[in-house]
């Protein structure tokens, strides 16, 4: 009761703040940060509660992408209707790539998820109706709600993902499912062996994971204005994607919400005052810095100083 | 006497490797099984087979007259085959009755307070109930044995299977594991004990079976066992 009335408040900020005479570069990096906040506890679901490590979100956020641009190119949906077929296409390749690969365990699934991103990255480059190798100029629709930009009202839409994103992970959490997934990250014979249907719910997760992926993607083409495949398959989404639930911590959900707030407000400093280049550095070197001063995150961190100042 | 369990000519190979060939076993209801045999004489994996863990193996497995050779793990589980493991495998980011309502809540469907007080009472049973809220990688190797017995009990198992719960520990530590075994046949759970230290199996079986190179050597009460050449020639050679 007490995380719904935050969620509803947090959400109403979010809407305050959108309609705000504030500069619009601040929805422009801030559509970004809650973007990566969707996509690190997307990630947490699978990697970080599961154990099972998804270097495949390129793909997820991709398949998000272009089914909102096939929707929008081919009836005109709404931006709503774009979310909603990303998020169910890329849910279905979640299922799929979970079919085929989560009987493999450890680097051997990790190196399938990439292999997924390269064989969606060949036929997207030579699908010419979603522009290719080359790319595709959207326009976008004056259709803005209340808003005043376009922006704005993608920022806001963001905010609703990324508050639904977290919820579904702490509804995950504190289920059956969580349980049943810390289990297989402890030891999967184990797991098996008390009840839990490990294969099963490991699709479940990766179909969940995959999914809110993909929503996460689909606002993508109309926050660009444009679309390719070059920049839409970059690796580097799933090293942010790993890097902030492992920065954060990932043994609870708000783990990754703390990693990507800190992280992607860090790159979006750093591309504004720096280079846009460093963003991957920033990452990299502060997932060096945790994994081995901090193997459990900024939470590792707080309930070691919470224990020592007892 | 009514059979639990009956294993018919299970064999199970890895690669060029058959760890076993052609294993017949049956179990009764509430009895007491020892397996014993030298290192690599396949008790893990008929186990193994038994458990689920493996399941590309020839032959079948009944259990309660039902063939459960296709089921998986999990499935088995939940027909009330359980299992402690030879290295344990607590879920060491949990605490110990977090442990437990594993089982609780994939198998019986319910992990509410209702299964938190059951939990308290089987770790009572085990001598574990101080230890219920502490996180399960800071346990002793003799509570982490438990530990694994009690998460066994926990899936209401109606047989038991005890992969050497007793191996590293001490004399009076083997009692206190021999203790709770003997409690829970009482409570007729049928259990099925593999371990290497002697004085236990013989002192808990009341029947043994003798694995070498794969195959039964022998069967029967402790006391014939232990006289018995063949085994004498498995553990100690010509």
């Amino acid at each position: 009761m007490k995380y719904s009335i935050y969620a509803f408040l947090t959400l109403l900020g979010f809407l305050g703040l959108s309609v705000m005479n504030v500069n619009e570069y601040v929805f422009f990096a801030g559509f970004v940060i809650l973007q990566f906040v969707v996509l690190a506890t997307a990630w947490n679901i699978l990697g970080g509660y599961a154990g099972y490590v998804n270097f495949g979100v390129p793909a997820f956020i991709a398949v998000g992408a272009y089914t909102a641009v096939v929707l929008f190119k081919s009836i005109s949906a709404p931006l709503v209707v774009q979310i909603i077929g990303g998020g169910i296409l890329a849910g279905l390749l979640g299922l799929m790539v979970g079919l085929l690969t989560l009987k493999l365990r450890g680097i051997f699934f990790s190196i399938a998820t990439v292999a997924v991103v390269f064989i969606l990255e060949t036929v997207v480059m030579n699908w010419r109706y979603v522009g290719g190798a080359a790319g595709l100029q959207l326009t976008r629709p004056p259709d803005l709600w209340f808003f005043d930009t376009y922006t704005r009202m993608l920022f806001f839409v963001m905010a609703v993902l990324a508050i639904g994103s977290v919820s579904i992970a702490r509804y995950i959490q504190d289920s059956f499912l969580g349980r049943g997934l810390r289990a297989v990250r402890d030891s999967e014979e184990a797991a098996e062996c008390s009840g839990v249907p490990t294969l099963k719910i490991k699709l479940i997760a990766c179909t969940i994971s995959g999914a809110l992926m993909g929503v996460a993607g689909a606002p993508m083409p109309m926050y660009l204005s444009y679309i390719e495949p070059t920049a839409t398959f970059n690796l580097n989404y799933s090293i942010s994607a790993l890097g902030m639930p492992i920065i954060g911590g990932t043994s609870h959900w708000i783990g990754p919400v703390i990693g990507a707030l800190l992280l992607a407000t860090i790159q979006q400093i750093v591309t504004v005052t720096v280079s846009n280049e460093l963003n991957v550095l920033v990452v990299g070197v502060l997932l060096v810095l945790f994994v081995v001063l901090a193997p459990d995150g900024i939470l590792g961190l707080i309930k070691k100083w919470k224990q020592s100042s007892k | 006497m009514e059979t639990i369990l009956e294993v018919n000519n299970v064999v199970k190979q890895f690669g060029g490797f058959t760890a076993l060939s052609g294993v017949n076993v049956k179990v009764h209801k509430g009895e007491r099984l020892g397996l014993i045999g030298p290192n690599g004489s396949g008790k893990t994996t008929l186990i193994n087979c038994i458990s689920g863990a493996y399941t590309d193996y020839q032959g079948a497995i009944h259990f309660n007259g039902q063939d459960i050779s296709k089921l998986k793990a999990h499935e088995r589980t939940k027909r009330g085959i359980a299992r402690s493991f030879q290295i344990p495998r607590p879920f060491s980011s949990m605490t110990v009755m977090e442990n437990l309502l594993v089982p609780f809540a994939f198998v019986g469907g319910k992990d509410g307070p209702k299964e938190q007080e059951e939990a308290m009472t089987i770790l009572s049973g085990m001598g574990l109930a101080d230890k219920a809220f502490v996180q399960s990688n800071q346990l002793s190797q003799v509570e982490l044995r438990k530990m694994e017995l009690a998460r066994a009990m926990a899936a209401k198992p109606k047989l038991l299977i005890s992969d050497e719960a007793m191996a590293g520990l001490s004399g009076h530590e083997v009692d206190e594991v021999l203790d709770i075994l003997f409690d829970l046949n009482k409570l007729g759970i049928t259990i099925i004990m593999i371990e290497h230290i002697m004085q236990a199996v013989m002192k808990f079986s009341e029947r043994v079976i003798c694995l070498d190179a794969g195959k039964i050597i022998c069967e029967g009460t402790p006391e014939t066992i232990v006289k018995n050449p063949e085994v004498q020639r498995a553990y100690l050679g010509d």
